[in-house]
This record gives C-alpha cells, sequence and structure tokens, in this order.
C-alpha cells in the first residue's frame, strides 16, 4: 500500500512536517498528495476509534445476515445501496456464500434493533430472510486489541 | 563486621584486565532515574510476532522440553539453509554445515575460540558492537582495530583494510550492517574487501545479524556469496533483530564442515544446545515471517527518516543510515566529548542516548541513537534534544 495512507490509516492525527519527515517528502508535497486522495475517494473520512464497551453511552450492535433478490438491470446494487442508507446501518457488504448482504447494524437497545428489522429492513421490497446476530464482546477493533497488555520493559540501555 | 574482602586474587588477570563495557557505566546512571525516553535500546521495540510466539507455546504444550542435538534441531538446520539459500543467494549443507548457537554473541564466540591461536591478530573495524574485542581479548587473540569514518557513511574501505594486515593477521571481523552506525558495504565496497582477504589469506568472520534490516532499496549482499569467499567465511546470523525475538537467543554459524566441526566442540561442551522452544519458534520464523519482517522494515524506514531529518535540523549532522536500526549524529558542533552530551542530556532532559566512545575510540565525537521505539516517544526525545542543543549553543 501507499506508504502516506498507510501512516494515515495507523494514525491520521500526525501532522503534516512529521509526515513530510517519515516520507521524506516536503510539506506541501505532503498537502497535495492527501487532497488527491480525498478527492479521489480513496480517503473517505477521519475517525477515532472507539472502545464502545469503555463509554457511558448503552450501544448495542447487531451482524445481520440477509438475503435479497437480485434484480434484472444491476444485480444486487439498488436494494443494497438502499438498505445502506439508513442511518443505522453502520457497514454493509455484498457477501459470497449462503447469503447476499452482511449489514453491521447499532443502536442504543434490544428493542431498536428488532424495530429496525423487522419494520425497515425486512419490509424493503426484494428482501427474501434475515438472520441477526448480536455482538456481546469486542476483541478487536480496526486492528487495534482490546485488551492489548502494557508494553513490557525493557532495558533502558543494551549493547 | 568483617572486614572488607579483597577477592581480586580470586579472578583470572586476563579477565580483571578487561575493560568495563563503556555502555554498562551508562547503563547504571540510566536504571537510577525514572521517566526516562531512552533511544539507548539495542533491539527491536517490537513483541515478537504473534506466530512465533504461538509456535513456542505450541511446543512447549507438545512436551518438547528436552536438548536438542548439539547442532541443533535438524528441521531448524534446514530452514536456515533453505532461507539462506532463498535471501542470500548462499548454500549450506544443513546436515554438517550449519550449527545453531545461542544468539550470534554465542556464534562469535564459538568462532573466535575455535580459530585463535594465542597472539593471532583479529582485525574489526570501529566504531563497533562493544563485545568485540573482548570476544577477542578472551579468546587469547589481539583485537587489532580499523576506523571507519562518517565521510564515508561508515564504511570499512579496503585500503584501511590493507593497512592493517600484518603477518600474524589470522581473520577480520567483518560486520555490516553495522550497529551503532548503521553503516552498510556497497557492493563494489564489499567485493574489494573480499579481494584483499583472498590475497592475504585471511579468514572472515561475517556477522550480518543485521541482514534484514537494510533501507532505501538497498539489498544485503552476504559476503559469503562471493566468488572463492565460502571456503574462508564464518556466517554469523540470528533471530533477534530480524524477527525481534532478541529474548529467544537464537543465532547461528555457517562454515565449511571442518570450521563448523570445530566450533561444535566448544559448543558441545559448553552450552550442549540452544533452547528447543526457541529453535522451534526460530523455525515458524524463518519460514513464515518475510511478510512481518517486511512491515517492520517499512517502518523502522519511516523513523529514520523522521529522525535524521530532525537531528539535522536540530544541527547535529547526521548521515542517513542505510542498514541496522541506529543513527550516530555528530555530537561536536555542541563542543562536548560524547560522554559529556549523552550525561548532559540524561540529567537535565531525561533522554539516554549511548556516548559513541563506548563503541570504540573512533566513536567520539558522535552518539548511538536507536530508532527502534514508538514516533510518539520519538517525536518527544527529538524535542527535548533539540533544546538542549540550544541551551549549550547559548552558553
Amino acid at each position: 500500500m501507499d506508504a502516506l495512507l498507510e501512516l494515515l490509516q495507523q494514525d491520521c492525527t500526525l501532522h503534516r512536517a512529521d509526515l513530510a519527515r517519515l516520507l521524506n517528502l516536503t510539506e506541501p508535497e505532503v498537502d497535495r498528495r492527501i487532497a488527491e486522495f480525498e478527492k479521489a475517494g480513496i480517503i473517505l473520512g477521519y475517525q477515532a476509534i472507539v472502545d464502545p464497551g469503555r463509554t457511558d453511552e448503552d450501544l448495542v450492535s447487531a451482524f445481520i445476515e440477509v438475503k435479497i433478490t437480485p434484480e434484472r438491470d444491476g444485480g444486487f446494487d439498488r436494494l443494497a445501496e438502499r438498505i445502506a442508507r439508513f442511518d443505522e446501518v453502520k457497514s454493509c457488504w455484498l457477501m459470497s456464500g449462503g447469503y447476499d448482504l452482511a449489514v453491521i447494524v447499532e443502536g442504543g437497545n434490544l428493542r431498536q434493533i428488532a424495530h429496525f428489522v423487522s419494520e425497515k429492513l425486512s419490509t424493503v421490497e426484494g428482501v427474501i430472510a434475515t438472520a441477526t446476530r448480536f455482538r456481546l464482546k469486542t476483541y478487536k477493533q480496526n486492528g487495534v486489541l482490546l485488551s492489548e497488555p502494557p508494553p513490557v520493559e525493557r532495558l533502558p540501555v543494551t549493547p | 563486621m568483617n572486614p572488607p574482602q579483597d577477592f581480586s586474587r580470586f579472578i583470572a588477570d586476563h579477565v580483571s584486565a578487561i575493560p568495563k563495557s563503556g555502555i554498562r557505566d551508562f547503563f547504571e546512571v540510566v536504571q537510577s532515574m525514572t521517566d526516562v525516553i531512552s533511544l539507548g535500546i539495542g533491539e527491536p521495540d517490537y513483541v515478537t510476532p504473534w506466530r512465533i510466539r504461538e509456535a513456542a507455546i505450541f511446543a512447549m504444550e507438545k512436551g518438547k522440553t528436552g536438548y536438542t542435538s548439539n547442532l541443533g534441531l535438524p528441521r531448524l538446520r534446514e530452514s536456515i539453509a533453505s532461507y539462506l539459500s532463498r535471501r542470500y543467494n548462499v548454500d549450506y549443507d544443513p546436515k554438517r554445515e550449519v550449527l545453531v548457537t545461542v544468539g550470534v554473541s554465542e556464534a562469535l564466540d564459538l568462532a573466535l575460540r575455535a580459530i585463535v591461536n594465542p597472539g593471532d591478530e583479529i582485525i574489526y573495524h570501529e566504531p563497533s558492537y562493544v563485545s568485540y574485542s573482548p570476544s577477542i581479548v578472551l579468546a587469547g587473540g589481539k583485537p587489532v582495530s580499523v576506523s571507519t569514518r562518517a565521510e564515508n557513511g561508515f564504511s570499512l574501505l579496503a585500503t584501511d583494510l590493507e593497512s592493517k594486515i600484518t603477518p600474524r593477521t589470522k581473520a577480520l571481523l567483518l560486520s555490516f550492517p553495522t550497529n551503532p552506525t548503521g553503516g552498510v558495504l556497497s557492493f563494489e565496497e564489499l567485493r574489494s574487501i573480499a579481494a584483499v582477504c583472498r590475497q592475504h589469506d585471511i579468514l572472515v568472520l561475517a556477522d550480518e545479524i543485521y541482514s534484514e534490516l537494510t533501507y532505501d532499496g538497498v539489498q544485503h549482499v552476504s559476503l559469503a556469496s562471493l566468488p572463492g569467499m565460502r571456503e574462508r567465511t564464518i556466517l554469523l546470523n540470528g533471530c533477534s533483530k530480524s524477527f525481534a525475538m532478541t529474548g529467544f537467543r537464537v543465532g547461528y554459524a555457517c562454515a565449511p564442515a571442518p570450521i563448523i566441526e570445530a566450533m561444535m566442540k566448544v559448543h558441545q561442551y559448553a552450552i550442549m544446545c540452544a533452547s528447543i522452544m526457541s529453535q522451534e519458534a526460530a523455525i515458524e520464523a524463518l519460514d513464515h515471517c518475510a511478510r512481518e519482517v517486511e512491515e517492520m522494515r517499512n517502518d523502522y524506514q519511516r523513523r529514520r527518516n523522521f529522525v535524521v531529518s530532525r537531528l539535522n535540523e536540530i544541527g547535529l549532522p547526521c548521515h542517513s543510515p542505510k542498514g541496522a536500526f541506529y543513527v550516530f549524529p555528530d555530537i561536536r558542533p555542541t563542543k562536548r566529548t560524547s560522554l559529556e552530551f549523552c550525561l548532559g542530556l540524561l540529567k537535565e532532559m531525561k533522554v539516554a542516548v549511548v556516548p559513541g566512545s563506548a563503541f570504540g575510540e573512533s566513536g567520539e565525537g558522535f552518539a548511538r541513537c536507536c530508532f527502534a521505539t514508538s514516533l510518539v516517544k520519538l517525536q518527544e526525545a527529538m524535542n527535548r534534544i533539540e533544546t538542549y542543543v540550544q541551551k549549550l549553543g547559548a552558553e
């Protein structure tokens, strides 16, 4: 992967000057390349990675398998995009295998998600079946281990 | 209370005569302080990749907790031979030409003890890893240092090497990429050195422990791969730096069978064998971890860029090393000795870097900063060094 993209994916809060030093580029070059990534839709946004278990907010998250009927023109796209537009839907992927869409849904409580599935998702024309699985605990998110032990102390000076 | 006893009468003279490592003095000062940002380490800051740790755990679960063959696990020797062939185009017979050791430190000690007759001269290049000269002395040899210089990127010039050769010269201890300077040899330079060694019939102990850590597209060339060199090279390498496995203590030596046989004699009586779970972990590393090494290398290269750029901005001239994970900035603009500079930096700014003088006389005027630490720490350390250098300049 592009080194600049890799660095931004690891930590998008790095200052331009440090990005330039890390990559042996000038700051204007870094600015220009980031602008290009943004313009090309390669960088879609910048977000913090949050451990929901440590916030005060109650958050219920479900992984929903959805079977849908493909359409003559456009296959799964129109239906998938329609489902993805709901605010409750955080991620939506077309999958190979036993079902068609994997949909990650978040809500304040179980009832909200049940409501969304029964009232919104299942009733979309073309949705044949859904299977909802609730998240119990997160161990790793976006490549970050949530139970990472503190770094092991190393000898401060070694040959 | 009993009167203080003098134990020196129990200590062998040749051991007493070896000065204490400059790094150890410095280490003791650092140990006595808290909240120090240390760029003084000589190991990767990565934890060993999980799949390697998992292989060691699996070995223990399966009850692999006994001795191994003195030469090392046959399966590991095959992995080593195949790795060296694939990566560096050198071929060794895993049955007779590969010896697994407790880190390269042991391999180096074995090699020296196996080849040195009393008074034999062993040439090594300075600034160098701290153990070379004492290890030569302990093996009964005479260390002969040859300086490398910042203006050449700390590579060893064949002419400088040749000027140190005498009829007593037995071997050259060659270590590129180099700790502490990060210097590497170009292919041409390596060829010239090989030519000198062939011409004077000198054996080479090639410590290539940093071979995986080269930057800017530089590909490490193993000395043993050059024509006429395999038969006069003891190749030393290991898993510590490339796979972030320092604590596993796995190194290896490769050489023609009679030399390995001689080293094996010393090894079997002194050590028996390297730890079996570490050897199992090393198999996993050598066979399956090229991707992990690539990721670490890319990351080190970026941190090197950062540190070199900052040090030059700060006014401590610093060449951009092509290998290892150290930068070796010139601290002479501060008009301090290496030790003064480093002790001052430690006491006033709580940043530990190692005085270049710990790596031999030709390291005076420089300091070793390891960039194998997190970017956040590097950023803070560089800010503190900047403040310190500005303060020294204002005095």
